[in-house]
């Protein structure tokens, strides 16, 4: 089994709705338990005197990107389907900066003027009154900048491991060993600003540091598991898909497809470039099996809902390694071409006259067709006349799956 | 006697609801836990943690009671409310809900439900819950604009390795830090 799970669909959304209940039951009581009702103690952190906003807030975070990093390098959770918040730069900096600001007037963040107000605290109550109007202000003025909002630094699903191509396991540990230097300063300020007693701190936090340490080098040793290991994880579930023939797709639905504007066709093709130059379909994107791969991280960064992803070879067995690879790595919504581009001329090229099919038996997987020149998608039928092709009969396939929520996490 | 079994009820009452104060919890152990549930979150639903995009479902509910209309032709109110939606069918409103009465039972477990105003000593009751009020507007604003609150983005972002999250987060503070030396009043 893999996590994590599809509560809506395997338990309905009462359950999944009584899960979250539980979670957020929890998340209010360690932010009250901590002291996050208090205002006074919050907004301390910006004076030095008391640093629990900071302990407390990069304890939390390095204690979850541990656990989460182990468990995906154990192979046990899926990263790739895990709610990543996406990228926008400049909204994401400049919303941080006022956010800091009424951080320091109001005293509270969304998440603790809950706890505030719970437990009676009248400034508690205001800053969710005074959130509550600023949430329908931002609602009420977001179409001013909608463009900037929505594009300005857009980079979609982007990590830390993205950017700085730094194993995870690097990163999980540099960022364990930062948030403890943090501490360490953090606790050296409350002795100088809030003349705090250092010698009474409980000696068990040196163990706890040393034993996130620990825990972030075994995030190394384990590594993140190959293409291969997911396959072999997925492979009970989704050779069955293959031998069903529910995902290869009739050339007539690929065709259909292609004029859909209700959804967003990604064509890759997987031959190799000599056979892609002699003919493509239009609009198809080359790219060679060995490097399908590398094209996970921007295909998961983009995630349009109405997204579909159709992998081409010449028949279906490099098409089917290409599927393959997409799957293992939670791309949704793939499909490979029926029959290949093989089919696809033997369906939409029966009176180009120039293309000849070969009258001897050929290698699976290599074109049946002979071509007069390398014209790619110049043929006739790499772009079929929609006139002549208006009716098409096949048994569409296509289903879109949305594996979660499209809202997605944080405080989408 | 007849004082007495009036008082009783009235004594065991408060009783239940005046525990004895505890102290808060370690900083570190308060992170650590805080860090399980985060994680216990990712691992069993793929979502992290948040706050405001659960109270921002509660403002456009009402919204879209008031004035369907503005919602359906408002692009940003459109995709949690537009047409026949409703705003609170959605993971964050009952996160929201099970935050509101964790914070209020461990409250309660630890004797710390009062009402009360926690301000600095400089300044009025009034003027503390007129700076939380604008505080909170403030933060509210942002938070949408940043796509989530300290919850939402720092916490949830930062474990999941999000570039955007942790540029978040350092603007947060810098904020934070930028503005505190002028508002050490309200404070201190």
């Amino acid at each position: 089994m893999t996590f994590p799970l599809n509560l809506e669909a395997l338990f309905g959304k009462p359950i999944m709705f009584l899960v979250f209940g539980l979670i957020g039951f929890a998340f209010g009581f360690v932010l009250e338990s901590s002291g996050f009702g208090n205002s006074k103690k919050l907004a301390a952190q910006f004076y030095f005197k008391d640093m629990t906003v900071l302990k407390v807030m990069f304890g939390a975070i390095i204690t979850a990107m541990v656990l989460i990093f182990l468990m995906v390098g154990l192979g046990v959770l899926d990263y790739n389907q895990i709610w990543v918040n996406p990228t926008y730069l400049w909204s994401g900096i400049v919303g941080g900066l006022i956010m800091g600001v009424g951080f320091i007037v109001g005293g509270f963040c969304p998440g603790t003027s809950l706890v505030g107000m719970a437990t009676g605290k009248i400034d508690g109550l205001l800053f969710v009154l005074g959130g509550l109007f600023g949430i329908f202000l931002f609602g009420e003025t977001e179409k001013f900048f909608d463009n900037w909002w929505q594009n300005s630094g857009y980079l979609g699903r982007f990590t830390l491991m993205d950017w700085l191509k730094v194993p995870t396991g690097v990163i999980v540990l540099a960022i364990v060993v930062m948030a403890i230097l943090a501490f360490f300063a953090a606790e050296q300020l409350e002795k100088f600003f809030g003349k705090r007693d250092l010698t009474k701190e409980p000696k068990k936090r040196a163990f706890a540091a040393i034993a996130l340490i620990g825990l972030a080098a075994l995030v190394i040793l384990v590594g993140t598991p190959t293409t291969e290991q997911k396959w072999d994880k997925v492979a009970a579930v989704k050779e069955p898909v293959l031998e069903n023939r529910d995902v290869q797709i009739d050339p007539a639905e690929l065709y259909k497809t292609l004029y859909d504007n209700r959804l967003k066709l990604t064509l890759l093709d997987v031959r190799n470039e000599a056979d892609y130059n002699l003919f493509h379909i239009r609009g198809a994107q080359n790219v060679l099996l060995s490097e399908v791969k590398s094209l996970v991280p921007g295909m998961l960064a983009h995630t349009a809902s109405n997204g579909v992803t159709v992998v081409v070879s010449n028949d279906e067995a490099t098409a089917t390694q290409a599927w393959k690879v997409l799957t293992a790595e939670s791309v949704p919504n793939v499909y490979i071409l029926g029959g290949g581009i093989n089919g696809w001329i033997d369906k939409f090229g029966k009176d180009e006259t120039i293309i000849q099919k070969v009258n001897f038996p050929v290698p699976d997987d290599q074109l049946q067709y002979i071509f007069p020149a390398a014209l790619g998608d110049r043929y006739e039928c790499a772009d079929p006349n929609p006139i002549e092709n208006e009716q098409l009969e096949f048994t569409p396939k296509i289903k879109l799956q949305m594996k979660r929520d499209k809202s997605g996490g944080g405080c989408g | 006697m007849t004082v007495q079994t009036q008082l009783q009820p009235t004594s065991r009452w408060q009783k239940f609801w005046k525990r004895p104060t505890k102290p808060y919890i370690h900083p570190y152990a308060g992170g650590i836990l805080l860090g399980i549930v985060l994680f216990t979150a990712f691992f069993l639903t793929g979502n992290g943690l948040g706050a405001s995009g659960g109270l921002n479902r509660f403002v456009v509910w009402v919204q879209d009671a008031i004035s369907p209309q503005h919602v359906d032709t408002t692009p940003y109110l459109l995709k949690m409310a537009g047409g026949d939606k409703d705003p609170l069918d959605d993971w964050i409103v009952p996160l929201v809900i099970g935050t509101i009465v964790g914070g209020f039972a461990s409250g309660w477990f630890g004797g710390r439900l009062k009402i009360e105003t926690n301000k600095g000593p400089r300044i009025s009751k009034r003027q503390r819950w007129f700076f939380a009020f604008a505080g909170g507007a403030i933060m509210g604003y942002g938070a949408r604009m940043a796509r989530g609150c300290t919850s939402g983005q720092a916490l949830s972002g930062g474990a999941t390795l999000s570039v955007g999250s942790w540029l978040f987060m350092f603007a947060v503070f810098a904020g934070a830090y930028a503005l505190a030396y002028f508002v050490r009043r309200l404070w201190n």
